[in-house]
């Protein structure tokens, strides 16, 4: 069903995108804003909207952590002459790939049956995130 | 499937010599993203390297260090193994090995570059500010405020990068690129450093000082004990020539590279960058309010955060491959799209696109084709420098060459480094981008900001 989906959204001819800047009131941590764009007011619910960047604030938040486990891993990397890098995945990138996975879940639940398409951040460079909004011609049941 | 293809296919077809096809994507050699990286760096091992196209110095720091550390192996070692102890060599060892790894990645570690702005990002970051009303007759430097912890902090635009630059990012003019949390420049590695190789650079400007200062210690012993073995210096010198030019070396390099790491052990206990330092960003002299709103207020924890926080992964992903650009697009209004395209228009506008869809289908294992439909909703006007709309860029558009006037137009401001006392240091500068005014609207920037690579050749509007 996702599948026949997103094969809809690729003959469909996009019409617009929607970015979702970055929020840099708590400092230069990983965060956007919620605020919901207007473009999108008559497509989807803004209840959803922020419910799905909260949660990516949340991910990228556990990501930036600072704690127990993140000075651990500097300090053996340290000590290591960071060599260890060139071996183990940090604990950044086994988070962006639980992202990734979020990022891919909402589009296929809940995006995609509304014409849009999220981008995941890290492809934009942690800039913001892409919203594509797809001309509503060609979804549905063929 | 020929049949649906638009004339601007048919001239890459052309060009190319070669006829592409959405199923024959096999006979085009899918590109690394380095390849086509837009900023001056210099990509080694399929991309895994990284350095800056100037690389400075960085032969020199080397070869330095190896004979340095060779003379002293060589020479002075065996006398002082006999003489004391085997420890000795091997303390020499690991500092050498810690002092060259760092070194190296130092060097080879992408700084923390963000990648540039895509033109439908960059076309709607100028909605913005045009229509946030701020911007009056004459183009006003483009920037934005916003509060960091109670603090007021300047978000400045860039315009090769095409966004609002994030706090702390400054734009180097020797790379040309965007590097976040940047420090300075620094020739002597042959890279910048910035946030996700300061704490290689901190190692390694501690380990060398460690290690300079343990063979300055080490070379000096050894001239005392031969000395006083054959009764007099100039005996001891003309015996073991090489401790000399160990001396001199590590006498010289003792006092910068001491200055230096206590200078950036100082920036790391607050939290600091030597851009701000030198910047006098939150100087208390500006006024009570001005305090800097990233430290922590504690040294313990601000060391922890610059030196052992999260490691952030590179984001300009290099090894990443490029979508391959010679997919047919399917587009419903094409009769919106000119005859003459650009090949960099049609990477830029669909790109992007295809790029979405990519992610998608590479998910779901679908190949994609790109869908560059005209983006009705974004107002395409000639002032507007980068609509996304590229494909409908007006015939009087100027060449995309003028792509790289944009950088001559930056007058990049040298700011020299206030390390105290260190003379080396003084060679040190710190290269910064510092933002007089932003070019104004009527400079033709083409879309084409991406693609500096020569081998992408274009097709000239007329």
């Amino acid at each position: 069903m996702a599948l026949k989906i997103l094969q809809d959204l690729r003959q469909a001819a996009v019409t617009s995108k929607v970015f979702v800047q970055r929020d840099y009131t708590s400092g230069t941590i990983c965060k956007f804003q919620t605020k919901f764009p207007a473009e999108l007011e008559s497509r989807m619910d803004k209840q959803q909207f922020e419910e799905t960047i909260q949660t990516l604030n949340n991910l990228y938040a556990e990501a930036e952590k600072l704690g127990g486990r993140s000075y651990l891993e500097g300090c053996l990397a340290c000590l290591t002459a960071y060599t260890i890098f060139l071996c183990m995945e940090t604990h950044y990138e086994k988070v962006l790939k639980k992202i990734a996975k979020y990022i891919q879940e909402q589009n296929e639940k809940i995006y995609a049956p509304l014409g849009l398409l999220l981008t995941d951040p890290i492809e934009r460079g942690l800039r913001v995130v892409e919203i594509t909004i797809f001309e509503d011609r060609s979804i549905g049941s063929r | 499937m020929k049949n649906c293809e638009y004339q601007q296919i048919d001239l890459r077809a052309l060009r190319t010599s070669t006829t592409r096809t959405s199923t024959n994507k096999n006979s085009q050699r899918v590109r690394r993203k380095w390849e086509v990286f837009p900023g001056k760096n210099r990509f080694y091992c399929d991309g895994r390297i990284m350095l800056a196209r100037q690389c400075g110095v960085l032969p020199l720091t080397i070869v330095l260090i190896f004979i340095t550390s060779g003379l002293f192996f060589r020479f002075d070692c065996p006398f002082l193994v006999h003489q004391l102890t085997v420890f000795i060599p091997v303390i020499g060892g690991v500092l050498f090995l810690f002092v060259v790894i760092t070194l190296l990645q130092t060097s080879f570690t992408d700084p923390g570059i963000l990648p540039r702005a895509l033109p439908d990002e960059a076309a709607d970051i100028e909605k913005q500010i045009d229509n946030s009303g701020s911007s009056t007759y004459r183009p006003p430097p483009r920037t934005k405020e916003i509060l960091i912890n109670n603090q007021v902090v300047k978000l400045k635009y860039c315009s090769t990068c095409k966004m609002f630059r994030p706090p702390r990012t400054s734009h180097c003019s020797l790379c040309d690129n965007c590097v976040e949390r940047f420090d300075h420049h620094c020739p002597w590695v042959g890279n910048c450093v910035g946030k996700r190789n300061y704490r290689f650079f901190y190692a390694f400007i501690v380990s060398l000082s460690f290690l300079t200062s343990f063979i300055f210690g080490c070379v000096i012993t050894h001239l005392t004990l031969r000395s006083q073995s054959v009764n007099g210096i100039i005996q001891a010198i003309k015996e073991s020539p090489a401790s000399v030019v160990e001396v001199v070396i590590c006498f010289f390099s003792i006092w910068s590279i001491l200055g230096l790491s206590g200078f950036h052990t100082y920036l790391v206990a607050s939290n600091l960058t030597t851009n701000e330092d030198i910047k006098g960003s939150w100087s208390s002299k500006r006024g009570e309010e001005s305090g800097n709103p990233y430290t922590y207020n504690n040294i313990f924890t601000n060391c922890c955060v610059v030196l052992c926080g999260p490691m952030q992964p590179s984001l300009i992903d290099r090894r990443g491959f490029l979508p391959p650009d010679d997919t047919p697009p399917i587009v419903t209004s094409d009769t919106e799209l000119p005859h003459f395209m650009a090949k960099n228009d049609t990477n830029m506008c669909t790109q992007s696109t295809k790029e979405l869809l990519e992610s998608v289908a590479h998910s779901t294992m679908i190949q994609s084709t790109c869908t560059p439909g005209t983006p009705k909703t974004t107002p395409v006007s000639q002032e507007s420098l980068l609509s996304t709309v590229s494909i409908t860029v007006s015939p009087s558009s100027k060449s995309p060459s003028t792509g790289c006037s944009g950088r001559q137009a930056r007058r990049p401001i040298d700011v020299p480094c206030s390390q105290r006392g260190s003379k080396q240091a003084a060679l040190h500068t710190h290269k910064t981008m510092l933002r007089v005014s932003s070019p104004p609207y009527s400079l033709g920037h083409s879309p084409i900001i991406l693609s500096d690579a020569p081998n992408m050749g274009f097709i000239p509007l007329n």
